[in-house]
């Protein structure tokens, strides 16, 4: 079984290959790139006119199976995964029960490939029941099919008990995504301190409660050796922390969102939920430095944080609304709109940190054409203009900021082991 | 205008359109019979999710000075103590046919929640730490007829001081909005554990010293301190809080010599206040309860404004 996705412009960072030409996919792995119209195969996609990358991987995304199924569920997030071009995301342990047992990691992966639209790789909570004590058996969570720990949702607090969480993940080999934040500074804030949050009335969330967890948490990677990858960066100053701790020969990674590089905090005004999230979004100064940070490669990453909740748990009063918003159906346009066509990043970059780089950061074996690889693919329009619109995504939330946005750059199919996922 | 969210959503000409509107209705409070019939036949629902003297009482009975029907919900008795979220409560309140709603919530935008899911008016009785409008309007209306009587609401030259807890103050915040509208120059003066981050960048001069604060003001608006500011660590003694900016009779002496002193309510003698100050014994004018009684005819004002779309000058309908 031989598939062709016959000459589009093939895009693939790990390789630095940009070129016009066929990539030729057999028995679910990619064969090989050919020149434009000289591969032979039982089925041929005409792809020419538009981007060919490795499936988009995306490490920081919430499916909410189990226990939330009311706001997503491996089914509907996979889908939109899809419909957003990726083909790879890593679910975070905030379920319930929390990603802390075999039995978990594994019903999470065989759910996933039963619906078949996107890979999944769950990320296991550092302690138990994520409740910041307690470490979790992390070899046999890793043995299961775990990719990484981490504690998002709940930041272990304890820097001892981080220290120690790292050492023992540190000798699997398992990489520690850590959310950044010293909640001492943080009680009942809820959204970035500053003089709209002062207008607003709004309790605070001062940068400087993620510039110390980063800091915190660099040093501590450094103390043991651990893989660290820093999640959702939204600071000028966590973005400089990450540029020392590589500088300093760390083993440290760092992602941020495309919301912290196309908002601020100003799109809270009139108490919009949809642009709650934590870390929240900050002021123009951070966003650009989150720009400078991706251009110059401090920033490897880019993911979602895709966070869907219910629109009734939005509908709230904005201290009482949870924090969270969609990421997976928009991300490419907002990338593709807002940081490649105003030359902010190119796309090669910018395929790099939504492919290569995030599956680098946890060791994933997908993000790459190399030959042998997963046949995990996307397939996009560049030129074509579309309008975010809410009520057709494949999420079963609707908790975006972006609805109405007017985004250039489209996902059309991916190809998932071989397999044409959605054309 | 079709609700009152907050002062900062109006111009000066709206602000003195509702100040203009309140100094005619507040004839009425003087009246023997205290009733017109303009709202006949409405309903006014209050529906205030914290506990309120004043501003409770002062719309209920504004809602009745104008023949409206007032009812008031309280929250321990409703069925919000079922778990009913906002959104619903707000919901029913309108299908049980209520033309405006006054809410009082814990929450900043409580009230922009409440207008982005009804038709009808609402009104924002204080949402969490982001305004107070009727409170600001009142404030104005006092300091008008005090330093500023029959010049149209012009508060240019004036220097308002508000001092004391600014962080969690809705008060402080609808007050530079307000004041600074019509033409007044505001300072906040507070400890720096209770002033909001940025404040510098808000229309206002902004300080640490009570003397600087109140150099010169011609009005010294005192906020309330809330006890619990200690247990948070944001203070290290009511004493050394009163010591430093506590405005009593002596401290006093470096507004001006006219200088009118003003209160939200409810008052903690002793702490932000003197009670010698509180009570009209200390230099300057006490207006504390001049405030409160503007307070009726502001609501008056902003339910006649909300809720009788027919006519659009008020003489016509008294």
């Amino acid at each position: 079984m031989t598939l062709i996705l016959r000459g589009g412009r093939v895009l693939d960072p790990s390789q630095g290959m940009d070129k016009v030409a066929d990539l030729v996919i057999e028995d679910g792995r990619i064969r090989e790139i050919t020149e434009a119209g000289k591969g032979n195969g039982s089925t041929v996609e005409d792809v020419s006119g538009l981007l060919v990358t490795p499936g988009l991987v995306d490490i920081h995304v919430h499916l909410r199976e189990p226990g939330f199924e009311y706001k997503e569920d491996i089914e509907t997030g996979t889908r939109a995964a899809a419909a957003g071009g990726f083909t790879s995301v890593c679910c975070m342990p905030n379920t319930e029960p929390a990603i802390d047992t075999p039995a978990v990691v594994r019903q999470i992966i065989e759910r996933a490939e039963a619906v078949g639209s996107a890979r999944v790789f769950p990320i296991a909570s550092m302690t138990r029941a994520m409740a910041g004590d307690r470490l979790s058996e992390i070899a046999d969570l890793k043995a299961a099919g775990a990719c990484a720990i981490s504690d998002d949702a709940f930041p272990v607090q304890n820097a001892e008990t981080m220290r120690r969480g790292m050492e023992y993940c540190a000798q699997f080999g398992m990489t520690v995504m850590t959310h950044n934040e010293d909640q001492s500074l943080t009680v009942g804030g809820a959204m970035n301190e500053g003089l709209t949050a002062t207008v607003m009335g709004v309790p605070g969330i001062p940068r400087v409660a993620e510039d110390i967890g980063a800091a915190r948490n660099i040093l501590l990677s450094r103390l043991t050796g651990c893989r660290l990858h820093l999640l959702h960066i939204s600071t000028a100053t966590t973005v400089e922390f990450l540029r020392w701790a590589k500088r300093e020969g760390a083993p440290v990674t760092g992602e941020t969102a495309p919301h912290y590089v196309t908002l601020t905090d100003e799109a809270c005004a009139d108490f919009n939920t949809n642009a709650k999230m934590n870390p929240p979004l900050r002021c123009a100064e951070d966003r650009e430095a989150l720009k400078a940070g991706l251009a110059d490669g401090t920033v490897d990453v880019i993911a979602t944080d895709h966070a869907p909740h219910a629109r009734h748990e939005k509908e709230r009063e904005f201290d009482k609304a949870p924090f969270g918003i969609l990421g997976l159906e928009t991300a490419f346009g907002l990338v593709y709109t807002h940081l490649v066509v105003p030359g902010v990043l190119s796309l090669h970059d910018a395929i790099r940190a939504m492919t290569i780089a995030p599956a680098a950061a946890l060791g994933l074996p997908v993000g790459t054409f190399k030959p042998g690889a997963f046949a995990d693919v996307s397939v996009f329009n560049l030129s074509e203009r579309w309008t975010v619109e809410p009520s057709t995504f494949r999420s079963k939330s609707r908790n975006t900021p972006f609805g109405g946005w007017e985004l250039q750059g489209k996902p059309v199919m991916t190809v998932l082991g071989g397999r044409i996922v959605r054309a | 205008m079709n609700n009152l969210l907050g002062l900062r959503e109006l111009d000066a000409e709206d602000i003195r359109h509702v100040l203009a509107t309140a100094a005619n209705l507040r004839e009425i409070l003087g009246r023997s019979v205290k009733k017109v019939p303009t709202l006949r036949g409405r309903t006014v629902v209050t529906l205030f999710y914290e506990a309120s003297t004043r501003t409770r009482t002062s719309f209920e009975l504004a809602a009745k000075y104008m023949s409206a029907d007032a009812v008031n919900i309280s929250v321990a008795q409703s069925s919000v103590s079922k778990g009913e979220s906002l959104k619903d409560t707000l919901r029913t309140l309108e299908s049980v046919t209520a033309d405006c709603i006054v809410i009082r919530h814990s929450s900043s935008g409580a009230a922009h929640m409440a207008a982005r899911y009804l038709k009808i008016p609402v009104i924002n009785a204080g949402d969490g730490r982001h305004e107070h409008p009727t409170q600001g309007l009142l404030d104005a209306l006092t300091i008008a007829d005090h330093l500023r009587p029959d010049t149209g609401f012009d508060f240019s030259g004036l220097t308002v001081a508000i001092v004391g807890d600014l962080a969690h103050s809705r008060v402080a915040r609808s007050n530079v909005w307000g004041l600074t509208k019509l033409g007044a120059t505001v300072r906040w003066c507070g400890p720096a554990t209770l002033l909001p981050s940025d404040a510098d960048r808000l229309p206002v001069q902004v300080t640490t010293d009570l003397r600087e604060g109140i150099a010169d003001a011609d009005v010294v608006m005192v906020l309330r301190l809330q006890t619990e500011r200690m247990e948070k660590g944001l203070l290290p003694s009511l004493r050394e809080y009163s010591r430093l900016w506590g405005i009593n009779a002596t401290t006093l002496r470096w507004a001006k010599p006219d200088v009118v002193v003003m209160h939200p309510g409810p008052m903690n003698r002793g702490v932000e206040i003197a009670a010698d100050v509180a009570d009209g014994l200390g230099p300057g004018a006490t207006v504390i309860e001049d405030q409160v009684h503007n307070g009726v005819a502001v609501r008056m004002a902003c339910l006649y404004l909300l809720m009788d779309t027919g006519s659009p000058r008020v003489e016509d309908k008294l």
